[in-house]
């Protein structure tokens, strides 16, 4: 493929045609779930019946809880998708949607997932639709077509203009202006600038960015060498967690692409400018996701992070200028170019502008990968797109931001999500994970989870991260066995807020959060804990007992047989009870009691 | 210059200035227990925090410039109890080792929350148990004492450039370590001691070796003599609240004697008879063209050590004489107990030398040996010989003065510089200069070879000639020099130096790695100018003219690189793994 011109990168807009596309999502989820066999099967029926058309392989959907995943688009118009589709399914679609022509009958119906309309999909525009491992496809759907404009300008006071205009924020978590970061960095004068994609998501239940990377890695890419052209710098790295192996396929394999069409390297679609980019793999480390921590790493030093000022965008990388932006930050620069800032300020709230995109998990019965305008309220997300609880129990609270964020209690899942917003109420925006919570969750435990992932990836460096993490870990290990005293909330708060004031990075001083706002909202649960000895979501194993309601019990023995240890005697003459004492408190009985007789 | 506030006191700085500098200006001492002068800022305690009116985060003044028109708080209710927290922590991660620690009553830590008024346990102990590391001889690694202030790693791969510390795990887990999680003994480590004289408490300290000195001066059947290194006698009085830079020589004598070395002598004089070889060494090489050059000083163990490890192309170049300490080693068991009627079997030699590395020199090589017997037996710090005097209950400050034991005590005042980074260079220089043209120099005082220029070029002419010196000190800086001198042999290129001398301390050995704690570059001025002030009160200045080195060779080794001189006072260098496996 010769390199392409400016004029070029229109011709690959696809023709009209009668010829059904097939799409397969077969980013890790949908392989992990057995898309690489259901495209296979799709494939050999495609052929047995001598249908014509186009199978591809596309990056994620986003309706993780129905992989895997297949949709049928004739005319440039979706006619439905599929979930859950294993090799006979994949028959069945094949034969009664486009052998036999019926989409509605019955006997794929129940494959068929019907989606909320309160998704809008920027930066997801193409995942699930392009195949991520053909740049041409990605050309066919305006692809580079803001680099081009970029370009075409040759002003780069343009680029920074537009983002200015379209209030786009940092993505990653801290919401900085994006255009007052590239504006620092343009400001500076260097003989070498680089631009660095941070790709080192580390959140538990967070993988909005892997899906990008896995699904539309061109986007992101255009990204950065939009970015490149606008500060001056003509090398970029993209840090990429070792974890992640089919997006650094994928990115590896784009940026190959992209040098062969012209669109990356030297004299970028024939103009004077050139920006080159490599991989770095991220070693797993948590902390490297924080920028200075992230530079050290790609320098080949331990992933610390260094005390700011000064920050990266004047003295980052080898001690030149630097932009550090977030996958999801970079993939929704192309758009805003190409549609202009102005247009991208109408979507989500006054000071939160444009989508974000968010990982949906926990409690949850569709979770996914969702893309909602800002401003949109947690009820919403949560039940409209989420469909609540797959058991009918009651949600108790949302967790977003990960492990630097905190717990949102129902009561205000009427609050518009914004930066702001969620910053309030005690939490933070974060990269995007929420992990739904439902009465069955002790607030203890949950704490306990997220601070023990903080204590694990601390980096070590400043004493009250290292230590205070760790202490506070103990105070609430103590907590959930019944040990503490009332005291010990006091040393908590006292721990939390040094952690707060003196870690040097931002995981040492949000690693707290999830503490601090269980306290706030769940004050009741820690007192159960600590006063009555008592965990009322039934999850500390020490301080609840299970017990046999008499009265509801039918003496169907099913209890009795599940028990790993033996600890349910009797009989069906003077019915059957626990013995605490032998009871590991596994919750085998409770959960094949089919009339809740067992209690907690 | 700007313009800020600092308590509501105006400050004036310079740009770049940090806020924990600037509030000196207005008598504020902000607390710190990771930054030291000597190091970059990294942040790690959180101790030093302070506010900045208008701004909500609480920021590190120890790597926070300070800005125009900032308004900054650096003592309010809230700063403290975050401190006093922080410190806590901090505690909570440190054993309660202090009565039997070597830094009690000497500790940054221990002073700090005594500071604090700290009184009880406000936190769970979680401290690692983890194992000492001996294995140096020299330096010992005591991890669970760490606090990770990462001074020891900044000094050893900054400072020194050589990266035998590192930090390992992470979180809570993390430790310091030989890097690798080796035996220090088995890595690049040249046990220069910067790691433990930077130490705010007790993790890395230097070998003890006290005890063994007391065994010995207790012994019937042993002779003991002892040898002061140049820059002790300006520095162990920092052990008793004395300032840097006073000079002890004379009440060292006295004090020796009184513990029970049967003769006192001084290293000093050994000094000389170094520069007396290794200027002619010099001479054989400049003028004669005998040799290569340039001409490397080797007086330093731990710059031996670096250049056998790192730079073997360049050991032809070092000067085969011994370090002062070694060759009075090894006239103490011969030349000694020739004049003196002693069996050379019975004696011992004790040296107190600023340096932990000196402790692995006394048996580096076989040429240590050269008297028939190990040369030097024991080697103390300054820092040992501080707590020895104490353990003595000798009235130190109020000794009267002694003179050393002539045989080998009376030192030129170029012996006494070579404590100073420059000084060997200079008094090499004074007796070259006589070797060459039979004349002494009238101003012996080389002015561009003092001082803390981390490299300090010059040249001097003699007869003519030109010689071209560099003066390196802090191991990174030899990087710069050497290569210097590497690319100039690639490229058939003139020598860009004749006479190179290098400390592996910065500051020389005045600055040393077992000197008194509390090492600045405006302490290290001052040792250095009581140094130079014992120079200039010297009669006698030029190595070659000190009657007793005179006498040292008339009597008994013949000539400056004869055969015997040859024998006892040269050695060799071979090339040294940097890690041993």
């Amino acid at each position: 493929m010769a390199k392409l011109t400016m004029g070029q990168l229109d011709g690959f807009k696809r023709k009209k045609s009668d010829r059904p596309i097939i799409r397969v999502g077969m980013s890790s989820c949908g392989i992990a779930a057995g898309a690489k066999d259901v495209f296979k099967k799709i494939y050999s029926e495609l052929e047995a019946n001598g249908i014509d058309a186009e199978l591809m392989r596309c990056g994620c959907l986003g309706m993780c809880y129905a992989e895997p995943l297949v949709e049928i688009e004739r005319h440039g118009v979706s006619e439905g998708v599929y979930g859950n589709v294993d090799a006979q399914a994949a028959v069945d679609i094949i034969q009664h949607h486009l052998v036999r022509g019926n989409p509605k009958a019955v006997e794929i119906s129940k494959y068929r997932i019907v989606t909320s309309e309160k998704q809008i999909r920027i930066v997801l525009r193409n995942c699930g639709v392009i195949d991520p491992e053909n740049i041409e496809d990605y050309l066919a759907n305006d692809g580079y077509q803001g680099l081009k404009k970029t370009l075409t300008r040759g002003v780069p006071e343009k680029v920074i203009e537009e983002l200015r205009l379209s209030g786009l924020r940092g993505r990653g978590g801290g919401g900085f202006p994006t255009w007052m970061k590239w504006n620092f960095a343009r400001g500076v004068q260097a003989d070498q600038k680089y631009i660095i994609c941070n790709g080192d998501e580390g959140d538990p239940g967070a993988y909005m960015d892997r899906s990008v990377l896995e699904g539309d890695p061109h986007s992101v890419l255009e990204g950065m060498i939009i970015a490149g052209f606008t500060v001056g710098a003509t090398k970029g790295f993209f840090y990429i967690r070792a974890e992640y192996p089919l997006a650094i396929e994928r990115v590896q394999r784009a940026i190959d692409q992209a040098h062969e069409y012209g669109v990356l390297g030297k004299n970028i679609l024939g103009t004077k400018f050139s920006f080159d980019l490599e991989i770095r793999l991220g070693a797993g480390a948590f902390v490297c996701g924080e920028e200075t921590a992230l530079i050290a790493s790609i320098e080949g030093k331990r992933g610390c992070p260094v005390p700011r000022p000064p920050y990266p965008s004047v003295k980052g990388l080898w001690g030149k200028p630097t932009i550090i932006n977030n996958v999801e930050t970079l993939a929704n620069i192309p758009v805003i170019i190409q549609r202009g800032g102005d247009w991208f300020s109408k979507i989500g709230t006054k000071d939160s502008r444009g989508t974000k995109v968010f990982a949906l998990t926990g409690k949850v019965k569709n979770t996914g990968l969702v893309e909602v305008p800002m401003g949109i309220t947690l009820r919403e997300i949560v039940f409209d797109i989420g469909g609540g609880t797959e058991n009918g129990k009651k949600i108790k609270a949302i967790q977003t931001g990960g492990p630097s964020g905190g717990v949102i209690p129902e009561q205000f899942f009427d609050t518009p999500v914004d930066y702001e917003n969620l910053q309030k109420l005690g939490s933070i925006m974060g990269s995007g994970g929420m992990i739904v919570m439902d009465e069955d969750d002790c607030m203890i435990d949950i704490a306990k989870f997220y601070l023990g992932f903080c204590v694990e990836e601390s980096c070590g460096k400043c004493a009250p991260c290292r230590i205070g993490g760790k202490q506070l870990l103990s105070i609430l290990k103590d907590i959930s066995e019944g040990k503490a005293q009332e005291e010990d909330v006091l040393k908590m708060r006292r721990i939390s807020s040094a952690m707060q004031k003196a870690s040097l990075c931002g995981l040492g001083q949000t690693a707290s959060n999830p503490v601090l706002s269980t306290l706030q909202y769940f004050d009741e649960e820690y007192r159960a804990h600590i006063h009555d000895k008592h965990c009322p979501a039934g999850k500390c194993s020490q301080l609840f007992n299970y017990s046999i309601i008499q009265e509801k019990c039918r003496r169907c023995t099913l209890c009795q047989r599940n028990c790993p240890v033996g600890a349910i005697p009797g009989d069906r003459e003077q019915g059957y009870w626990i013995v605490a004492e032998k009871c590991i408190r596994c919750g085998q009985c409770f959960e094949v009691c089919k009339f809740g007789a067992i209690q907690r | 210059m700007g313009k800020a506030i600092i308590n509501d006191l105006p400050v004036e700085f310079e740009e770049g200035a940090t806020i924990l500098d600037v509030a000196k200006q207005v008598q504020v001492n902000i607390p710190t227990l990771c930054k030291h002068p000597d190091v970059v800022a990294s942040g790690a305690c959180g101790v030093c925090i302070v506010k900045v009116k208008g701004t909500r985060k609480m920021i590190r003044s120890c790597c926070t410039p300070i800005g125009e028109g900032m308004d900054i708080i650096t003592h309010d209710p809230e700063l403290v109890a975050t401190r006093r927290t922080v410190l806590e922590l901090i505690l909570s991660n440190h054993p309660n080792d202090c009565l039997k620690c070597g830094r009690n009553n000497n500790c940054e830590l221990q002073s700090m929350v005594s500071d604090f008024g700290i009184r009880d346990e406000g936190f769970k102990k979680v401290v690692r148990d983890l194992p000492i590391d001996r294995s140096t001889g020299t330096i010992v690694l005591e991890p669970s004492k760490c606090i990770k202030c990462g001074r020891c790693v900044t000094v050893c791969q900054e400072t020194q450039n050589v990266w035998a510390l590192s930090f390992l795990e992470r979180g809570v887990e993390t430790r310091i370590s030989a890097a690798g999680d080796i035996k220090l003994g088995d890595s690049p480590c040249v046990r220069c001691g910067q790691c433990a004289a930077h130490c705010p408490t007790g993790a890395i300290f230097e070998q003890d070796d006290t005890q063994n000195v007391w065994d010995v001066l207790q012994d019937p059947d042993k002779h003991c003599v002892v040898q002061i290194a140049p820059s002790v006698r300006v520095a162990v009085g920092e052990g008793f609240g004395m300032k840097p830079g006073t000079n002890l020589t004379r009440k060292l004598y006295a004090l020796l004697r009184r513990i029970g070395f049967k003769a006192v002598f001084d290293t000093n004089f050994s000094a000389d008879v170094t520069i007396m070889e290794e200027a002619s060494e010099f001479v054989q090489r400049f003028v004669y063209k005998k040799g290569p050059l340039p001409l490397i000083t080797t007086c330093c163990p731990s710059w031996v050590d670096f250049m056998e490890k790192f730079h073997t192309d360049m050991i032809e170049h070092f000067s085969s004489a011994k370090s002062p300490q070694e060759i009075m080693g090894a006239l103490a068991k011969t030349y000694y107990p020739q004049t003196h009627k002693i069996d050379p079997a019975k004696v011992v030699v004790v040296s107190i030398m600023p340096c932990t590395a000196k402790k692995y020199e006394i048996n580096r090589s076989q040429d240590m040996f050269s008297s028939g017997y190990q040369d030097t037996d024991y080697v103390i710090t300054t820092r040992e010989l501080i707590r020895m005097i104490k353990q003595s209950g000798i009235d130190f400050e109020h000794l009267p003065d002694e003179d050393s034991d002539h045989l080998m005590g009376d030192y030129s005042g170029a012996g006494t510089i070579f404590g100073a980074t420059g000084g060997v260079m200079e008094a090499a220089l004074r007796t070259a200069y006589n070797f060459i043209t039979k004349e002494n120099l009238k101003d012996v005082e080389f002015m561009d070879v003092r001082g803390l220029e981390g490299v300090k070029e010059t040249s001097v002419t003699i007869q003519g000639s030109t010689v071209n010196i560099a003066v390196a000190h802090g191991l990174s800086n030899v990087e710069y020099v050497l290569s210097k001198v590497r690319q100039a042999k690639e490229n058939n290129e003139p020598l860009p130096y004749h006479f190179i001398e290098v400390m592996a301390c910065p500051g020389g050995c005045i600055g040393g790695g077992g000197q008194p704690y509390g090492v600045s570059n405006e302490v290290r001025l001052a040792r250095a100018q009581g140094l130079y002030d014992d120079d200039e009160s010297c009669a006698v200045r030029y190595s070659h003219e000190n009657p007793f080195v005179k006498k040292l060779y008339e009597e008994f080794l013949g000539a400056p690189l004869g055969e015997k001189a040859h024998h006892l006072l040269h050695t060799k260098y071979k090339p040294r793994p940097e890690y041993k496996r």
